[in-house]
Formats: structure tokens, sequence, C-alpha cells
């Protein structure tokens, strides 16, 4: 009898209102995702390939080169890049890791070039943020996997639904981070410009974003790295790359070719997280 | 036509600012408005006027709405109510591309913890005002230059502010105000942020610079000290309220209230009374008329054993004692020249009480206050004690 006052209405069909709704965008929409898929996709397989098609010793090398540079000159992350990256292409990896690293590239990429802007108008306006935040955290605590059903939905499989499984799942840090540094910038700061008589952008760009640059390269950090997770998993729904080589040795219960491809994984994931937080550390 | 004039101007924080008015109107207090609706009351009804070219200091408590008043000036806060003229113009009804260009053109701002930009370069820093007209580059680092030059910075041009001490750092947060060439300074707490030799050392160079620059400044202080010697005129501020308005003297001398009292009460009277403020008029005898029979007569009437001399123009000439005088008319001696003392202690008339203490503490007769060897008033050792101990008579402006 108590257990019925649960009952008082019959199941409520979010889940078949969020299918319906799914496939009415897919529909109505397929006249835009149609040619994202297309272009899109020819654009990333033209990156991959143009990358493959460079020898891995010159990559290396500019990795190498790239890392020396970036962390001061220091030679801990150069060597470790070089005997990284080979160790990969030894193990015949190569041309996945290129898959991968172009995924993580693009769609980071797209992160940021979304992320900052929406960061920075959450910033200026209350409202906005107020509307933002509950979605950002929806957007990061929904398990990944879930991202992959309406990517497929609207993009088929491939690599374009990876960039926009990764694009919800990674945009979210750099939109938080370029917030709160904006936000965090010392009022005094945002005094002097506006007392000498600055104009809103000539503050943003002056003094705002210069003062929280530090912070939203670390956000962007983080952006990275949620990509490379994402588009680990997003071999699920066929985005090529060393994830689906992961996957391939799951179905068939290789250890072996699983583990290799794994550690390529890790070593790409540190290269990408110490260069980039050393960018953030540069004057 | 004063450059700065606030007329009824208020600000309160809050969610009900009018309501908040309305209480004031009333005569409840910030404390009761607090209490009662939540609302801050920043700065209430504050009126004033600076004139062109002087240094007008507003001081008072933590809390008390100084910098809140200051921000008010150049609409970095919007007031609740009330208006505020730069040159006749009024700044709450602006809009904003009119307030831009005053704030461009006639008001620069000092920050108390500097406010520079830790990213830029001292140049670049000094710089930003014109930077954000769009001054060509070249234009815009010769005024920079120029404006560090002005402050003693000349040489740290391409230093970053946190390879600067507190100090230097300030002076870069006056050269970059300065650059802009502004009608207005506005300083708030500029020099509270350093230690106090630094902090003398640039009350001065203040002063040097605004006996060149002529700029309108306001300055915000909470120290009692730096506001008398920096201000031409001072407001005092409670609880939002402008409660005084005056020179460094009538605020001193004739406090409008309890508070003002209380603040003005552990002020180092010594150090702002000068030698006008506690002078008298002095008794003199004229050694081109008078002998010494005339000068005993004198001092005998005047209940004094010394009297000073001078000639038909006031110049000071000396002293006589009343010993010596006597003696002068037993032996029948027709002038004074002859019994005149000359080691006599001189001070003028903006030399501060405390020296004046040191060189009346040994002196037997009274100190004079000379100005161009003109005898224009003495100073006997008892007004100085009374002075110091804040009371007796004092004498305001130019007595
Ligand atoms: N942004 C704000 N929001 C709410 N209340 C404020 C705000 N700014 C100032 N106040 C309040 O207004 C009153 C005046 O503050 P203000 O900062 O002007 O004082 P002050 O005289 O400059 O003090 P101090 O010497 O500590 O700098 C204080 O009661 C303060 O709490
Ligand atoms: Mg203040």
């Amino acid at each position: 009898m108590l257990n019925n006052m649960l009952d008082f209405i019959p199941k409520i069909p979010v889940a078949e209102g969020t299918k319906w709704f799914t496939e009415k965008i897919t529909d109505y929409f397929s006249f835009l995702f149609e040619p994202i898929k297309e272009h899109f996709g020819n654009f990333m397989d033209f990156v991959s390939e143009s990358l493959t098609a460079v020898p891995p010793v010159i990559i290396i090398l500019l990795v190498a080169v790239l890392a020396f540079f970036i962390s001061g000159k220091r030679l801990g992350l150069t060597v470790f890049s070089i005997v990284g990256l080979w160790f990969i292409y030894n193990q015949g990896l190569w041309e996945h890791l290129m898959s991968t690293f172009t995924l993580v590239l693009i769609s980071s990429l797209l992160s940021i070039i979304i992320g900052v802007p929406i960061g920075i108008l959450m910033s200026k306006s209350k409202t906005a943020e107020a509307i933002i935040t509950p979605i950002l955290d929806f957007m990061q605590t929904m398990p990944a996997f879930v991202y992959l059903i309406p990517a497929v939905a609207f993009f088929g499989i491939g690599m374009v639904p990876g960039i926009f499984a990764s694009l919800i799942f990674a945009t979210p840090p750099t939109v938080r981070f370029t917030n709160l540094g904006i936000r965090q910038v010392s009022s005094e700061l945002v005094e002097a410009s506006e007392a000498f008589g600055s104009t809103g952008s000539q503050k943003l760009f002056k003094v705002e974003l210069p003062m929280a640059k530090a912070t939203i390269m670390a956000g962007i950090n983080q952006t990275v790295m949620l990509a490379l997770s994402m588009v680990v998993i997003a071999s699920m729904i066929g985005a090529p790359g060393l994830g689906r080589e992961v996957l391939s040795a799951l179905q068939r219960s290789n250890v072996g070719n699983g583990f290799v491809a794994g550690v390529g994984i890790v070593i790409l994931a540190i290269i990408i997280d110490r260069v980039t937080q050393n960018l953030n550390k540069q004057k | 036509m004063p450059v700065i004039e606030a007329k009824q101007l208020s600000k309160v924080f809050g969610k009900n600012p009018k309501q908040a008015l309305k209480m004031l109107d009333k005569g409840s207090s910030k404390e009761q408005i607090l209490k009662e609706t939540g609302n801050t009351v920043g700065v209430n009804r504050a009126s004033f006027s600076v004139e062109a070219g002087e240094i007008f200091v507003i001081m008072g408590l933590s809390g008390s709405g100084k910098s809140t008043l200051v921000r008010l000036v150049n609409r970095l806060i919007e007031p609740t109510e009330g208006s505020l003229y730069i040159d006749g113009e009024d700044l709450a009804g602006m809009d904003k591309k009119s307030l831009r260009r005053v704030r461009r053109e006639k008001l620069s701002m000092v920050f108390q913890k500097f406010g520079l930009f830790p990213f830029r370069t001292i140049l670049e820093n000094a710089e930003y005002g014109l930077e954000i007209q769009d001054v060509p580059k070249e234009e815009r680092q010769k005024k920079a230059k120029e404006a560090l030059e002005m402050v003693g910075l000349g040489g740290y041009l391409h230093q970053k502010p946190s390879q600067l001490s507190g100090g230097m750092q300030q002076r870069v947060g006056l050269a970059r105000a300065l650059a802009n060439d502004p009608e207005v300074l506005l300083m708030d707490e500029a020099f509270s942020a350093l230690d106090p030799l630094i902090r003398k050392e640039m009350q001065d160079e203040l002063l040097d610079l605004q006996t060149t620059m002529k700029k309108t400044i306001l300055f915000i202080t909470h120290d009692l000290d730096e506001a008398l010697r920096l201000g031409d005129r001072i407001a005092l501020m409670k609880d939002g309220s402008i409660v005084q308005i005056g020179t460094p003297e009538e605020i001193l001398v004739n406090p409008a209230n309890d508070y003002v009292e209380k603040f003005v009460e552990d002020v180092d009277r010594s150090k702002v009374l000068t030698a006008q403020n506690i002078m008298k008029r002095p008794e003199t005898v004229n050694m081109e008329k008078h002998g010494p029979r005339v000068a005993l007569e004198r001092m005998r009437e005047e209940g004094l054993s010394s009297m000073f001399v001078t000639d038909s123009k006031r110049n000071l000439k000396g002293y006589i004692t009343a010993d010596d005088a006597s003696e002068a008319r037993k032996k029948e001696v027709g002038n004074l020249q002859d019994i005149l003392k000359n080691d006599i202690p001189k001070v003028d008339k903006e030399t501060p009480l405390n020296e004046i203490f040191d060189i009346i503490y040994d002196s037997p007769i009274p100190v004079a206050v000379v100005e161009e060897d003109k005898l224009v008033g003495i100073i006997v050792r008892g007004a100085v004690i009374a002075a110091l101990a804040g009371e007796g008579e004092v004498n305001i402006g130019n007595a």
C-alpha cells in the first residue's frame, strides 16, 4: 500500500522523449550534419594523412626541439619525447598515433575556439554565469559514453562523431577557467584600466585576458587531456587511432597488444601535458 | 569655476538604495539602516568643490566612505543620487562615450596598491593611458618617458613592476597618471602602502612636483599627519558624511565636533602649528625716537624685564634689559645704542612649534618672529607650552 504512493503516476517517458528529440534533430538538421560529416571528415582525413606522410624522423625531431625550448632548455622532456615516440614507431603504431594526435589537436582547437568566448561571456554577465554553470556541470558529469549515442545519430561513425563527443566532454574546463581567470583579476587593475578611459574591449584584451592567461592555459591543459581520453573512448564509434588498437585487443583478449597501445597513449598524454603546461609557465 | 564640484552626492550599496536614502532623510544612522534594510551607506550627501591647483584632502577612518567618494568622482561607481561636475560638465548624466573622454582627458587615478600591470614593463605601464587613446607609439613613449623622468625613474624603463621597490612602483603609478597630462589627479591612499620614511619622501616629492605642475589633486588618506602636510583644504568624513571642510589650521584649531576633535587629538601639534599661530603683537621701543627713560617706563607699564628695539621701519635692531636701561638712566646716557644687545633668538612665521620649543627652552628673552628683518611678533615660553598642550589661544590664518 505504502509502496503504491510512489506510483501515483506511470513512468515518465524521458528516455523515449530524448530519443524522439534526437531523431527529430537528426531529421531536421541533416542538411547541416551531412555536409559537416563530409567536408569536415575529409579535412580530418587530409590532416591525418599529411601528418602520416611526413617522415617520422622529422616529426620526432620537431617534437624534440619544441620540447627542448618549451621546457626551458632542460633535457628530461626532450629525451623522453625522442625515446617515447621512437618506441611507438618501433611498435608499428605510428599511423595510429598520427590519427589520435589529429583528433586531439582538432577537437582541442575547436574546444578552445568555442570555450574561451563562452568563458568571457560568463565572466561579464551574472545571468550568463547562472545559466551556463549548471549546463557545464551536466556536460562534465554525464558519463562520456553517453555522448557517443547522439554523435552517431548525427554524424554516423568515424572521426567526426568522435570530435563532436570530445567537444561536449572536453570544452567545460576551458570555459570554467576562462571565467574564473577573468573574475580573479584584481579589482584595482580593472579599475585602473577603466579609470584611464578604456573601452570594454581594451579592458578585456589589454588587461583581463593577459592577467587571466595562466588560469586559462591551465583550463586548456585540462581540455586537451580530456580530449585525449575522449578520443580513446570514441574508438568505440569507429574513430581511428591508438584507442581502436586498445579496443580490438580488448575484444580479442590480447593483453600484449592492449598494453603496448595503452603505453602509446600514456606517452602521448605525457608529452602533450608537459608541453601545454610549460607553455603556461613561459613569460 | 571649481574643477570638481560635488552636490549632494550619495551612494548606497544594496538592493534598495532609495529606501535607505529616505531613512537618512529621517535621521537614521548608517548602522540602523544596515540593520533594518541590509543596505550600506557608502557616501551620504557629500557636497564640496575643489578649485584649480588645489590639493584637497579627504580624510576619515576606515569605512567612512573615502574610496567610494573618490570613485564617484570618476564614476567608477554609479551615484545613487546627486551630481558631480568636472569643469562644469555633469558626469552623472553622461553617456559612456563622453565619460570615457572625460576620464581620458581630465582625470587620472593613482591607486593604493599601485594598480600596475605586472605583465607590462615600466614604460608600457606609463604608456597605458595614451595607448588606449591610440596615440602613435613614438609620441606616447616620449611622453611616458618624460613622466617617468619627472618621478626619477628614467633608468628603469624596461624593468617589470615586480622588480621595483614599493616606493618606486608608486612612482610608476604617479608617472602613469601624469603621462596623460590630466587636469585632476585622484589619489586613493596613494602612499598608505609605503613605509613611513618612503612615504614622507613621496609626500615631499608630490609637493615638489605640485609647485610646477599645478594639478588639481583629490588626495584620500586616513592619516591626519599626511592630510595636514599635503592639504590646502581637508574634508573630514564620518559614516559617509562630510563633517567638516577647512584649511589644516581651521580643522586643528576649531574642530567642528567631537568626532573631528578626537581625530585631531593625537596629532602632533608641534609639527603642525607654526610661529604665526602662537605669536603675540610685540611691545617695542623705537631707538630713533626713544631713550632709556622711555624704555624703562614702557617696560614697567607692560611688566616686562626686557624689550625689543626697532627703528622707525620696524626693522629689528636688538633688545634691551630693564637692568641695563636703569643703569643707563643713572649715567644719563641719552640713547639706546650703547646698551643694545644683539643675541636675539629669531624665527620666521613658518617655523614649526617643535623647533621653536628648542630655541625658546634656553633663551632668557622671548623669541622674535621676523619677516625680512622686520619684527612681526614675539613668542613667549608660556604660549609654546600652552599650544603644545592643546590649549590656549591660537591665531588662525595670517594674524
Ligand atoms: N562594493 C561595495 N558593496 C557594498 N558595500 C560597499 C562596497 N564598497 C564599499 N562598501 C561599504 O561602503 C562603506 C565605505 O567604504 P569605503 O571603501 O569607501 O571606505 P574607506 O573610507 O575607503 O575605507 P578604507 O580606509 O578602509 O579604505 C563601507 O561601509 C563599506 O563596507
Ligand atoms: Mg579606501
